[in-house]
Protein backbone atom coordinates (compact mmCIF):
# COMPACT_ATOMS: atom_id res chain seq x y z
CA UNK A 1 0.00 0.00 0.00
CA UNK A 2 1.48 3.35 -0.97
CA UNK A 3 2.17 5.76 1.85
CA UNK A 4 -0.30 8.35 0.54
CA UNK A 5 -3.18 5.91 0.42
CA UNK A 6 -2.25 4.52 3.81
CA UNK A 7 -2.25 8.00 5.33
CA UNK A 8 -5.60 8.82 3.74
CA UNK A 9 -7.20 5.67 5.13
CA UNK A 10 -5.67 6.36 8.50
CA UNK A 11 -7.30 9.82 8.56
CA UNK A 12 -10.70 8.33 7.77
CA UNK A 13 -10.28 5.68 10.45
CA UNK A 14 -9.52 8.35 13.05
CA UNK A 15 -13.08 9.68 12.76
CA UNK A 16 -14.99 8.39 15.76
CA UNK A 17 -17.30 5.52 14.84
CA UNK A 18 -15.47 4.41 11.70
CA UNK A 19 -14.98 0.63 11.70
CA UNK A 20 -12.93 0.50 8.58
CA UNK A 21 -12.05 2.19 5.34
CA UNK A 22 -10.73 0.95 2.04
CA UNK A 23 -9.94 1.69 -1.57
CA UNK A 24 -11.84 -0.67 -3.84
CA UNK A 25 -11.47 -1.28 -7.57
CA UNK A 26 -14.83 -0.11 -8.91
CA UNK A 27 -14.99 -2.57 -11.80
CA UNK A 28 -13.71 -5.63 -9.98
CA UNK A 29 -14.96 -5.14 -6.43
CA UNK A 30 -11.53 -6.10 -5.14
CA UNK A 31 -9.74 -4.43 -2.25
CA UNK A 32 -6.84 -2.21 -3.30
CA UNK A 33 -5.93 -1.00 0.20
CA UNK A 34 -7.70 -1.31 3.51
CA UNK A 35 -7.59 -0.40 7.16
CA UNK A 36 -10.21 -2.38 9.02
CA UNK A 37 -11.22 -3.57 12.44
CA UNK A 38 -10.70 -7.32 12.79
CA UNK A 39 -14.44 -8.00 12.81
CA UNK A 40 -15.03 -6.44 9.38
CA UNK A 41 -15.01 -8.78 6.36
CA UNK A 42 -13.15 -6.58 3.89
CA UNK A 43 -13.66 -8.90 0.93
CA UNK A 44 -17.43 -8.84 1.42
CA UNK A 45 -17.66 -5.09 1.99
CA UNK A 46 -15.55 -4.37 -1.10
CA UNK A 47 -17.53 -6.66 -3.37
CA UNK A 48 -20.92 -5.46 -2.20
CA UNK A 49 -19.96 -1.77 -2.11
CA UNK A 50 -18.73 -1.95 -5.72
CA UNK A 51 -21.93 -3.70 -6.79
CA UNK A 52 -24.02 -1.06 -5.00
CA UNK A 53 -22.03 1.78 -6.53
CA UNK A 54 -22.45 0.30 -10.00
CA UNK A 55 -26.22 -0.08 -9.59
CA UNK A 56 -26.69 3.40 -8.18
CA UNK A 57 -24.41 4.86 -10.84
CA UNK A 58 -26.56 3.22 -13.50
CA UNK A 59 -29.74 4.56 -11.91
CA UNK A 60 -28.29 8.08 -11.63
CA UNK A 61 -27.23 8.02 -15.23
CA UNK A 62 -30.60 6.70 -16.41
CA UNK A 63 -32.48 9.42 -14.56
CA UNK A 64 -30.21 12.17 -15.87
CA UNK A 65 -28.82 12.91 -12.41
CA UNK A 66 -25.25 12.68 -13.64
CA UNK A 67 -22.22 11.27 -11.93
CA UNK A 68 -22.64 9.99 -8.38
CA UNK A 69 -20.46 11.92 -5.93
CA UNK A 70 -21.42 10.40 -2.62
CA UNK A 71 -23.38 7.34 -1.55
CA UNK A 72 -24.76 6.68 1.89
CA UNK A 73 -26.58 3.54 2.97
CA UNK A 74 -28.00 3.59 6.50
CA UNK A 75 -28.79 0.25 8.09
CA UNK A 76 -29.88 -0.68 11.59
CA UNK A 77 -26.40 -1.51 12.85
CA UNK A 78 -24.15 0.50 10.61
CA UNK A 79 -23.65 2.85 7.72
CA UNK A 80 -21.85 2.32 4.45
CA UNK A 81 -20.34 5.40 2.78
CA UNK A 82 -18.90 5.43 -0.73
CA UNK A 83 -17.07 8.17 -2.63
CA UNK A 84 -15.96 7.56 -6.24
CA UNK A 85 -12.28 8.33 -6.76
CA UNK A 86 -9.99 8.73 -9.80
CA UNK A 87 -8.48 5.67 -11.51
CA UNK A 88 -11.75 3.75 -11.26
CA UNK A 89 -11.46 3.46 -7.50
CA UNK A 90 -13.99 3.83 -4.72
CA UNK A 91 -13.27 5.09 -1.23
CA UNK A 92 -15.45 3.04 1.10
CA UNK A 93 -16.06 3.47 4.82
CA UNK A 94 -18.04 1.27 7.15
CA UNK A 95 -19.20 3.08 10.28
CA UNK A 96 -21.37 2.92 13.36
CA UNK A 97 -24.87 4.38 12.86
CA UNK A 98 -24.11 7.53 14.86
CA UNK A 99 -20.91 8.53 13.10
CA UNK A 100 -20.36 12.16 12.12
CA UNK A 101 -21.13 11.62 8.43
CA UNK A 102 -20.04 15.12 7.39
CA UNK A 103 -16.60 14.73 8.89
CA UNK A 104 -16.22 11.22 7.50
CA UNK A 105 -17.29 12.42 4.05
CA UNK A 106 -14.72 15.22 4.16
CA UNK A 107 -11.93 12.76 4.92
CA UNK A 108 -13.20 10.42 2.21
CA UNK A 109 -13.13 13.26 -0.34
CA UNK A 110 -9.53 13.95 0.66
CA UNK A 111 -8.79 10.26 0.26
CA UNK A 112 -10.31 10.36 -3.22
CA UNK A 113 -7.99 13.26 -4.11
CA UNK A 114 -5.03 11.31 -2.75
CA UNK A 115 -5.73 8.56 -5.28
CA UNK A 116 -5.37 10.94 -8.25
CA UNK B 1 -30.03 -21.57 -19.24
CA UNK B 2 -29.82 -25.15 -18.09
CA UNK B 3 -28.50 -26.53 -14.83
CA UNK B 4 -27.69 -30.23 -14.73
CA UNK B 5 -26.03 -32.35 -12.07
CA UNK B 6 -24.60 -35.85 -11.96
CA UNK B 7 -24.42 -35.95 -8.17
CA UNK B 8 -27.55 -34.55 -6.56
CA UNK B 9 -25.87 -33.14 -3.43
CA UNK B 10 -24.18 -30.52 -5.62
CA UNK B 11 -27.45 -29.03 -6.87
CA UNK B 12 -28.73 -26.85 -3.96
CA UNK B 13 -25.35 -25.17 -3.37
CA UNK B 14 -24.93 -24.64 -7.12
CA UNK B 15 -28.35 -23.04 -7.56
CA UNK B 16 -27.72 -20.72 -4.63
CA UNK B 17 -24.29 -19.79 -5.99
CA UNK B 18 -25.75 -19.00 -9.41
CA UNK B 19 -28.41 -16.75 -7.89
CA UNK B 20 -25.92 -14.92 -5.68
CA UNK B 21 -23.02 -14.48 -8.07
CA UNK B 22 -24.95 -13.93 -11.34
CA UNK B 23 -22.47 -16.25 -13.03
CA UNK B 24 -23.19 -17.23 -16.63
CA UNK B 25 -21.50 -20.64 -16.69
CA UNK B 26 -20.34 -22.88 -13.85
CA UNK B 27 -18.66 -26.26 -14.03
CA UNK B 28 -18.06 -28.43 -10.94
CA UNK B 29 -15.59 -31.17 -11.78
CA UNK B 30 -12.96 -33.46 -10.37
CA UNK B 31 -9.28 -32.60 -10.88
CA UNK B 32 -9.35 -35.20 -13.69
CA UNK B 33 -11.99 -33.16 -15.53
CA UNK B 34 -14.98 -35.39 -14.78
CA UNK B 35 -18.01 -33.11 -14.56
CA UNK B 36 -20.30 -33.44 -11.52
CA UNK B 37 -22.53 -30.46 -12.22
CA UNK B 38 -22.81 -27.66 -14.73
CA UNK B 39 -24.84 -24.61 -15.57
CA UNK B 40 -25.12 -22.81 -18.88
CA UNK B 41 -23.72 -25.27 -21.40
CA UNK B 42 -26.11 -26.53 -24.03
CA UNK B 43 -23.68 -28.70 -25.96
CA UNK B 44 -21.67 -31.64 -24.60
CA UNK B 45 -18.70 -30.83 -26.80
CA UNK B 46 -18.38 -27.31 -25.31
CA UNK B 47 -18.58 -28.65 -21.78
CA UNK B 48 -16.00 -31.36 -22.46
CA UNK B 49 -13.56 -28.83 -23.87
CA UNK B 50 -14.03 -26.37 -21.02
CA UNK B 51 -13.73 -29.08 -18.37
CA UNK B 52 -10.57 -30.50 -19.90
CA UNK B 53 -8.95 -27.07 -20.19
CA UNK B 54 -10.01 -26.03 -16.68
CA UNK B 55 -8.61 -29.22 -15.17
CA UNK B 56 -5.40 -28.78 -17.15
CA UNK B 57 -4.98 -25.18 -15.96
CA UNK B 58 -5.43 -26.25 -12.34
CA UNK B 59 -2.97 -29.13 -12.79
CA UNK B 60 -0.30 -26.89 -14.31
CA UNK B 61 -0.91 -24.22 -11.68
CA UNK B 62 -0.54 -26.86 -8.95
CA UNK B 63 2.72 -28.07 -10.49
CA UNK B 64 3.99 -24.48 -10.65
CA UNK B 65 3.02 -23.98 -6.99
CA UNK B 66 5.03 -27.10 -6.10
CA UNK B 67 8.07 -25.71 -7.88
CA UNK B 68 7.73 -22.42 -6.02
CA UNK B 69 7.35 -24.19 -2.67
CA UNK B 70 3.73 -23.08 -2.31
CA UNK B 71 0.97 -25.41 -1.13
CA UNK B 72 -1.41 -23.88 -3.65
CA UNK B 73 -2.03 -20.65 -5.52
CA UNK B 74 -5.66 -20.58 -4.49
CA UNK B 75 -8.02 -19.08 -7.03
CA UNK B 76 -7.03 -18.08 -10.56
CA UNK B 77 -8.73 -15.16 -12.26
CA UNK B 78 -8.59 -14.11 -15.89
CA UNK B 79 -10.29 -10.95 -17.10
CA UNK B 80 -11.52 -10.52 -20.65
CA UNK B 81 -13.40 -7.76 -22.44
CA UNK B 82 -16.80 -9.40 -22.06
CA UNK B 83 -16.18 -12.36 -19.77
CA UNK B 84 -14.00 -13.22 -16.80
CA UNK B 85 -13.19 -16.63 -15.41
CA UNK B 86 -12.62 -17.70 -11.83
CA UNK B 87 -11.03 -21.08 -11.30
CA UNK B 88 -10.48 -22.56 -7.85
CA UNK B 89 -10.31 -25.80 -5.90
CA UNK B 90 -12.82 -26.68 -3.21
CA UNK B 91 -11.99 -29.36 -0.62
CA UNK B 92 -14.80 -31.76 0.23
CA UNK B 93 -15.07 -35.10 2.05
CA UNK B 94 -15.42 -36.67 -1.42
CA UNK B 95 -12.06 -35.26 -2.42
CA UNK B 96 -11.03 -32.00 -4.09
CA UNK B 97 -13.27 -30.44 -6.73
CA UNK B 98 -12.30 -27.90 -9.36
CA UNK B 99 -14.85 -25.17 -9.97
CA UNK B 100 -14.81 -22.99 -13.05
CA UNK B 101 -17.02 -19.91 -13.07
CA UNK B 102 -17.54 -17.74 -16.15
CA UNK B 103 -19.09 -14.35 -15.51
CA UNK B 104 -19.97 -11.23 -17.44
CA UNK B 105 -20.02 -7.51 -16.73
CA UNK B 106 -23.30 -7.75 -14.79
CA UNK B 107 -21.25 -8.96 -11.82
CA UNK B 108 -17.61 -8.66 -10.73
CA UNK B 109 -14.68 -10.81 -9.68
CA UNK B 110 -15.12 -9.43 -6.16
CA UNK B 111 -18.69 -10.70 -5.92
CA UNK B 112 -17.85 -14.02 -7.56
CA UNK B 113 -14.93 -14.55 -5.21
CA UNK B 114 -16.97 -13.61 -2.18
CA UNK B 115 -19.87 -15.93 -3.04
CA UNK B 116 -17.47 -18.67 -4.16
CA UNK B 117 -16.26 -18.96 -0.56
CA UNK B 118 -19.86 -19.61 0.54
CA UNK B 119 -20.35 -22.07 -2.33
CA UNK B 120 -17.21 -24.01 -1.37
CA UNK B 121 -18.35 -24.17 2.25
CA UNK B 122 -21.82 -25.36 1.19
CA UNK B 123 -20.35 -28.06 -1.05
CA UNK B 124 -18.10 -29.20 1.77
CA UNK B 125 -21.08 -29.42 4.11
CA UNK B 126 -23.30 -31.20 1.56
CA UNK B 127 -20.79 -33.74 0.29
CA UNK B 128 -21.45 -37.29 1.49
CA UNK B 129 -18.62 -38.40 3.73
CA UNK B 130 -19.02 -42.10 2.99
CA UNK B 131 -16.11 -42.44 0.62
CA UNK B 132 -13.54 -40.25 -1.05
CA UNK B 133 -13.61 -40.37 -4.82
CA UNK B 134 -10.55 -42.32 -5.98
CA UNK B 135 -8.41 -41.46 -8.95
CA UNK B 136 -9.98 -42.35 -12.29
CA UNK B 137 -8.00 -45.00 -14.11
CA UNK B 138 -7.31 -44.58 -17.80
CA UNK B 139 -9.37 -47.64 -18.69
CA UNK B 140 -12.38 -46.25 -16.76
CA UNK B 141 -12.12 -42.70 -18.00
CA UNK B 142 -14.08 -42.98 -21.21
CA UNK B 143 -16.91 -44.89 -19.56
CA UNK B 144 -17.03 -42.39 -16.66
CA UNK B 145 -17.02 -39.47 -19.09
CA UNK B 146 -19.77 -41.04 -21.16
CA UNK B 147 -21.92 -41.61 -18.06
CA UNK B 148 -21.42 -38.03 -16.89
CA UNK B 149 -22.36 -36.55 -20.24
CA UNK B 150 -25.38 -38.83 -20.51
CA UNK B 151 -26.56 -37.60 -17.09
CA UNK B 152 -25.88 -33.96 -17.88
CA UNK B 153 -27.39 -33.86 -21.35
CA UNK B 154 -29.90 -36.69 -21.13
CA UNK B 155 -28.36 -38.76 -23.91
Amino acid sequence: MSADLERALDRISRVRGVRGSMYVAADDGLVVAQLLMETVNGKAVAALAAALARKVGGAASATGAGRVRFLRMDAADGTLLIVPAPRDLLVVALTDPRVNVGLCRLEMMRAAEAAA
Amino acid sequence: MTTAVVELWTEPPLIRYLAQSSARFVVVMTPAGQVLAQHGFARAVDLMGVAALGAAIMASSGALADLMGEATFGALFHAGQRHGIHLAVCRTPRGPLVILTVFGRETSIGLVGFFFDEFAAALHAAAPADRERGPILAEDFEAELGQSLASLFGR
